[in-house]
């Protein structure tokens, strides 16, 4: 089977993250008030094949211990999607 | 005479200035690329400044897969000076071979200014030619170095006399100051600033080559070869 897979990579809870409170602080400015704890983060997105939905999730878990996250700073999210016969262009749907 | 191999990945930048400050130093210096298993007959290695790789994913992340880190976590092992200066500090944290990591600089600037920094230790292969205590003033030329770790890594880098080089005025948020750490055995050493930089009259500091010059002094060169 085929799975789309979303990975967001973020600081670790209690690691500062700058550029979070800038945005932060940026929002209020836009009236927008009552935002806390904006964390910045980057997505990872790709396909994977896979017996099942467990086993493609355990994979990019150990992905993420690997390279995609350093696990001194970072934290992941990992889920996954199967993914229908029939994919349109890069849309993962997720 | 001391020879030592000097790494080039994809986006390394500042290899000749190493290999040209390793010879004022009275060291050989001889470039090696990424993709060598072998990095030939040397003492030791020095991963140099730049963007290994891009700095994709993180800085470090994809250099540490090259072949040419077998042979570099190789020589840790067997106790010969391996040395990451800036880029170079940050493939050793992502390769393990240090502890931490290093994060965007707090002000969220990319940093380049000369910076003054403490001698903590003079155990290691990069401070042996220094005494401690000694102010050196070296530049730094980065984005990431702000040297981060938990609570308990930071204590156990100040009681097994880890701390190599600490800033006297701390310019990117590092954890405990730190501007250069080494492995327990002193022969692994990440700096975040550049000695090669201040290693000629012309660039106004002889500082760096106290650093670099102690890799030549080091009898564990001879003796791990």
């Amino acid at each position: 089977m085929r799975f789309a897979v979303h990975v967001e990579v973020s600081p670790l809870e209690g690691i500062a993250d700058p550029e979070g409170e800038t945005i932060e602080r940026a929002l209020p400015a836009l009236g927008f008030e009552g935002v806390r704890h904006v964390r910045l983060g980057k997505v990872v997105r790709f396909e994977m094949d896979a017996d099942d939905a467990e086993r493609a999730e355990e994979r990019a878990v150990e992905m993420c211990r690997r390279l995609l996250a350093n696990p001194v700073i970072e934290q992941a999210d990992v889920s996954v999607a199967a993914l229908g016969d029939r994919r349109q262009g890069s849309d993962l749907g997720l | 005479m001391t020879k030592l191999a000097v790494v080039v990945f994809p986006g390394t930048n500042c290899e000749h200035d190493v290999v040209m400050a390793l010879g004022n130093a009275g060291i050989e210096a001889t470039l090696v690329s990424h993709r060598e298993t072998h990095l030939g007959d040397v003492d030791g290695v020095v991963l140099p400044g730049g963007f290994a790789h891009g700095d994709y994913l993180r800085p470090g992340a994809i250099a540490r897969f090259s072949p040419a880190m077998d042979a570099v976590a190789a020589l840790a092992r067997e106790g010969a000076p391996v040395v990451g200066i800036c880029n170079g500090f940050q493939v050793l944290t992502e390769a393990g071979l240090l502890p931490g990591a290093l994060r965007r600089n707090e002000g969220l600037r990319f940093l380049c200014q000369p910076v003054r920094c403490r001698v903590v230790t003079t155990r290691t292969v990069l401070t042996a030619g220094c005494r401690a205590g000694e102010l050196l003033e070296l530049p730094i030329n980065h984005n990431e170095g702000n040297f981060t770790c938990d609570a308990e890594t930071l204590r156990r880098l100040a009681a097994e006399d880890q701390i190599v080089l600490t800033y006297l005025d701390n310019p990117n948020g590092s954890d405990g100051d730190i501007a250069a750490i080494c492995n327990k055995r002193g022969n692994v050493v990440g700096i975040m600033p550049h000695p090669e930089r201040a290693s000629d009259v012309l660039l106004g500091s002889l500082d760096g080559l106290k650093l670099l010059g102690s890799l030549a002094k080091n009898d564990r060169v001879a003796s791990s070869s």
